[in-house]
């Protein structure tokens, strides 16, 4: 009963299929699912191996549009021209993955569903307005990134839906990004912080703010607080000192691990100052 | 009770073939160095971080560690068994037994590995910066070299490629 099985389906409708009728750990890189397997944290058995499922690959865009199938790995996406150009952000996240042999094997989508505090392209998605495509054999519906994380590991996902693409709205100007990533992957559960933002200028003043941090909640989040306060304002010393602490006050560090509450903060705000007075 | 599930796998090692029958979640370190044999590559972290296991799959650079042999069926594997040529060094080998790129050896066939993939990606005539180096070998650890001699080998090999 409890020994471990894997279903390889030959095409995206077959793995719908087997997914309606019981509930299967989809395994596309495997770069979490491994190592939880062979540290004996994974609770999991039964698996459905997407990792051959064409219809989840590729990078395509329309004018309006990105779609990154799901299986699209981290190097797809630090090799891809027009992304570089319009989506900077996820590119520089896609090159702090691990190294080049985790980025060959790695995926949007098994990052994402991972659902680590720390998963380093969400907080660059959650800049670019980006949403999930879920697939079912009933349905398919599309759900923001903001509203897909309902707390700690838990997610808007049913057991018989696929992630099957990342949904990402054309940038329509060019915006000053900024992203940083803070802290070693070996110690991330301590001291990692991820930030990321995205501005838009216009006669001095912020019209588009975007600002979301990692690593420092049980899921990342986007600070539309802080967000709505700098809109339509032009910066000034005050303005970029109620702004950090509106900051502070709208993360919510993950206090599980205390020690490191006041260090995360800390790291953010001064990431944030960085950024206000880089603009 | 069900008898635990195994697949039949057939893939390609170093341009021989071979046929498993092997539980799914089998990593493919395991079926190289236990089943066949092909004891080069290396165990270090078993969790994708010291690059000791790396090998090449359809060409691409992989921690074998954290790849199921389910997933390798029609698939292609170098490893490091498969650069040299009956018994004689390749160019890269040759590059880091001259710049002494190798002591005690763990880590070598994967720092190999990686770069044999860096020379591979790169175009035509271009010449790696160190910093591209070091990015490309970041997910090999070496406890021995403090990698300088290990970097000055990577060049070497791009400068044989090259002329
Ligand atoms: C050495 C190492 C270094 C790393 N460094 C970083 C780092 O710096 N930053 C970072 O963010 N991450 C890092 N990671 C983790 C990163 O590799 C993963 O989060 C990766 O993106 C997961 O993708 P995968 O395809 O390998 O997922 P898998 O391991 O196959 O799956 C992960 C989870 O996602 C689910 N899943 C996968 N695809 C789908 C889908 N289409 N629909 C629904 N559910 C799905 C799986 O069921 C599973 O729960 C590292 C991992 C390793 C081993
Ligand atoms: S043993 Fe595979 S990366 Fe360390
Ligand atoms: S030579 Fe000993 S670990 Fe690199």
């Amino acid at each position: 009963m409890d020994k471990i099985s894997v279903e390889t389906p030959k095409d995206l409708s077959g793995a719908l299929e087997i997914m309606s009728k019981s509930k299967l750990t989809p395994l596309a890189g495997g770069t979490d699912l491994m190592v939880q397997q062979e540290f004996g944290s994974l609770k999991a058995k039964q698996f459905i191996n997407i990792w051959n499922l064409n219809e989840l690959k590729g990078i395509t865009h329309t004018n309006d549009s990105f779609r990154l199938g799901a299986l699209t790995t981290f190097m797809e996406i630090r090799k891809h021209k027009l992304l570089k150009q319009k989506l900077p952000m996820l590119v520089q996240a896609a090159k702090l993955v691990g190294a080049i042999a985790i980025q060959n094997r790695a995926t949007i989508a098994g990052n994402i569903a991972n659902a680590s505090p720390a998963a380093d392209s969400v907080p660059a998605l959650l800049c670019y307005d980006a949403s999930l495509e879920l697939t079912s054999t009933q349905k398919k519906r599309i759900v923001p990134l903001k509203d897909f994380y309902l707390g700690y590991k838990k997610m808007d996902i049913q057991s018989d839906e696929l992630i099957t693409a990342i949904i990402i709205p054309m940038p329509k100007d060019n915006p000053t990004i900024y992203y940083q990533k803070v802290g070693a992957r070996l110690a991330l559960s301590i001291s990692k912080v991820c930030f990321a933002a995205l501005v838009q200028m216009q006669s001095g003043k912020l019209v588009d703010v975007r600002i979301s941090i990692g690593s420092i909640a049980p899921t990342p989040l986007r600070l539309y607080k802080t967000e709505d306060y700098l809109k339509q304002k032009k910066l000034n010393a005050s303005i970029i000192s109620n702004a950090i602490e509106q900051l502070a006050d709208e993360i919510k560090p993950i206090d599980d691990i205390r020690s490191s509450k006041e260090y995360r903060v800390k790291v953010s705000t001064n990431l944030f100052r960085n950024f206000l007075e880089s603009l | 009770m069900s008898k635990s599930q195994t697949v039949n796998i057939t893939c390609t090692i170093n341009e021989a073939q071979y046929s498993f029958e092997l539980p799914p979640l089998t990593r493919l370190i395991d079926v190289l160095r236990e089943d066949l044999q092909l004891t080069g590559t290396k165990e270090g972290c078993s969790e994708g971080e010291c690059g000791a296991c790396t090998v090449l799959i359809n060409g691409e650079l992989t921690n074998s560690c954290l790849v199921p042999i389910v997933q390798m069926d029609g698939a292609s594997i170098t490893t490091i068994e498969g650069l040299s040529q009956k018994g004689i060094l390749n160019k890269i080998q040759q590059s880091f037994w001259e710049r002494g790129g190798a002591q005690c050896g763990f880590c070598t066939p994967g720092m190999l590995m990686s770069t044999t993939s860096l020379i591979n990606n790169l175009s035509t005539d271009e010449i790696p910066s160190e910093e591209y180096i070091r990015e490309w070998l970041s997910g090999n650890l070496c406890r021995c070299t403090g990698y300088s001699k290990i970097i000055e080998s990577v060049s070497l090999a791009c400068e044989v490629n090259n002329g």
